[in-house]
């Protein structure tokens, strides 16, 4: 029995309680405001206010319109993140098994991105993939893009930021996973005469799956909202769904419209969790 | 060393089931080699990735830059860094962020700290659904969190300033300091609180002298933790700050008239403070674990 178990039920709620409450009243409660804000009469706006109207139609209206935007962040969310994936895993790889004592010092450089500025890391891919950049130059005397071609202000721009932006969230999960794995197992498939490329597929791979839909996950639900590539690395028809709210709310006001792209963008999210956490089977993550 | 281990082993492994045993053929061996080797490679072709926008965040703090724009390297110079304030509103912007990101650290930690205390220390009912509203808000898109805050802060007719950013910043970074606290505690032994008991120290006492302490390290990685994701917000910031600007704010609104390059040296800063922030707490930590 803990002391505080016999000092009474109370103090667990106490504890709780401020934390809560912060939570419940500016999380919780938001989503409801959100969800009745898109429910506005439409005419209305944010000078006259707004009347509550059912008007459910504002979300067929808000898909129709900004239905491009909202394909396209969801297709630039999942490139991002399969091609996270496929970039993050030999990294998390080595530093879980090949890395030693360096183990650490590769960690840090992992999460060094974190260190400065999302917009001023993000702005640094203006630089490097500029058209009179290292990376433009390089292409075109190599002859793998056109003379005229250019990276800055195309969608493989904004898809190659995304990634670099989220990359370290598929990496630290992928490697927590493969750290873990006990060297034994993969001894035993190669004693029982597993190519190298069998007992990754056969055992580090599978064991390795918790990682993956973590990180997953870890990327996918940020990128599907970002804005901040699509606007710096962008142009308007590169632009995203969190673009769309963005400007709606904060430079159109139009409120009804915004908050059902808002909603509309939670829904999607949280439906294509379950049923990708459903199909790996790894329901216990949740 | 168990790296050379099961590199030893992985060569060992390429034998087919009709050659199980005996000397490997130099070929298999160099495409083992090769094989193993690209695993290394790609990984450092990864961490080039991951360090590049980072050199050259740094490289143009030195920058004078050509035009409007700083995207090209043009002519070394120091004036960056001794002119830091000359960018008109940065270094405003700069202590707002740190203003609302020592006062959210500070109730986050506070607040986050209390829950995982009681989440790990005791039982009660609707653990279950206390723990979804901790893990929502870190599953939730920013731009989702930071809108429906506006439109709350709009219904209930708040005017949108300093004070609703510190609201935001302490909700959005609340759930990482439940997290980070609860993963130390669990990983304590509760024996030592057991044996703080049984040599008669009163709970309040068993706290402050066994429980707080072993914690200590836990809490304070939150607190950096909530402090760095609440000074690089930008998201959920640019839904609820009004007419305040915050750093991120900052570089936005500049990002479309040409970034001044100041903002590189602020960058360059942020990477040097964290860097030794996160270097020193290894270092101590090895320190303490040498002196047990």
């Amino acid at each position: 029995m803990s002391v505080a178990a016999r000092r009474g039920a109370a103090t667990p709620y106490l504890l709780l309680l401020p934390g809560l409450m912060w939570l419940g009243l500016f999380f919780a409660v938001p989503l409801v405001t959100l969800v009745s804000t898109s429910l506005y009469d439409p005419n209305g706006s944010l000078r006259e206010g707004y009347r509550m109207t059912w008007h459910f139609a504002t979300y067929g209206d808000a898909l129709q319109a900004y239905w491009p935007q909202f394909r396209r962040s969801f297709g630039y969310a999942g490139t991002a993140t399969v091609l996270a994936l496929v970039i993050g895993y030999p990294l998390a790889y080595t530093i879980a098994f090949k890395a030693g004592r360096w183990k650490n010092v590769l960690l840090v450089l992992v999460v060094a991105p974190f260190f400065t500025s999302f917009l001023v890391r993000t702005l640094a891919w203006t630089t490097i993939l500029a058209d009179d950049g290292f990376v433009v130059q390089t292409l075109q005397a190599i002859g793998l893009m056109d003379p005229t071609g250019r990276l800055l202000a195309t969608p493989v721009a904004v898809i190659a930021g995304i990634t670099y932006n989220f990359l370290p969230f598929t990496t630290l999960p992928l490697y927590a996973s493969l750290e873990k794995i006990d060297h034994r197992m993969i001894e035993a498939a190669q004693d029982l005469y597993c190519s190298g490329a069998q007992a990754f597929r056969r055992v580090t791979f599978p064991l390795s799956l918790p990682g993956v839909v973590a990180g997953t996950l870890l990327t996918f639900i940020p990128a599907a909202g970002d804005f901040i590539n699509a606007a710096l690395l962008g142009t308007p028809s590169t632009y995203m769904i969190g673009n769309v709210i963005e400007s709606q709310f904060l430079q159109v006001t139009d409120y009804p419209t915004a908050s059902a792209l808002s909603v509309m963008l939670m829904a999607t999210i949280v439906a294509l969790v379950v049923v990708y956490v459903r199909k790996a089977g790894t329901e216990d993550l949740l | 060393m168990s790296t050379t281990d099961t590199a030893a082993r992985g060569t060992r492994g390429d034998g087919t089931s009709s050659r199980p045993s005996g000397p490997r053929s130099p070929l298999s061996a160099a495409m083992g080699f090769a094989g193993r080797h690209a695993v290394v490679v790609a990984a450092i072709g990864s961490l080039t990735y991951l360090l590049l926008p980072i050199a050259v965040v740094i490289l143009q703090s030195f920058n004078k830059p050509a035009g409007r724009y700083n995207t090209s390297f043009n002519e070394f110079t120091l004036s960056n860094w001794t002119n830091m304030c000359a960018a008109g509103g940065m270094c405003d912007s700069v202590v707002l962020s740190l203003q609302i990101a020592v006062l959210a650290t500070i109730g986050a930690t506070v607040l986050g700290s209390a829950i995982a205390f009681a989440l790990v220390r005791h039982r009660f009912r609707g653990r279950s659904s206390i723990n979804m509203l901790i893990f929502l808000p870190m599953a939730t898109p920013e731009v989702v969190m930071g809108s429906s805050l506006l439109t709350l802060f709009v219904s209930m007719q708040m005017r949108l300033g300093f004070w609703t950013l510190l609201i935001a910043h302490i909700m959005f970074t609340l759930s990482f300091v439940v997290v980070t606290v609860k993963a130390r505690l669990s990983g304590l032994d509760p024996n030592l609180e057991e044996a703080a008991r049984d040599l008669y120290a009163n709970a309040w006492s068993t706290f402050w002298r066994v429980t707080f302490p072993l914690a200590l390290p836990g809490i304070m990685a939150a607190a950096m933790l909530a402090f760095a994701l609440s000074f690089d917000d930008f998201i959920v910031s640019n839904f609820n700050a009004g007419n305040e600007v915050n750093f991120p704010m900052f570089v936005w609104g500049a990002s479309r008239r040409g970034v001044p390059p100041q903002v590189n040296v602020i960058g360059t800063l942020m990477f040097v403070v964290a860097l030794l922030a996160v270097v020193g707490g290894q270092w101590a930590a090895a320190q303490r674990h040498r002196n047990r």
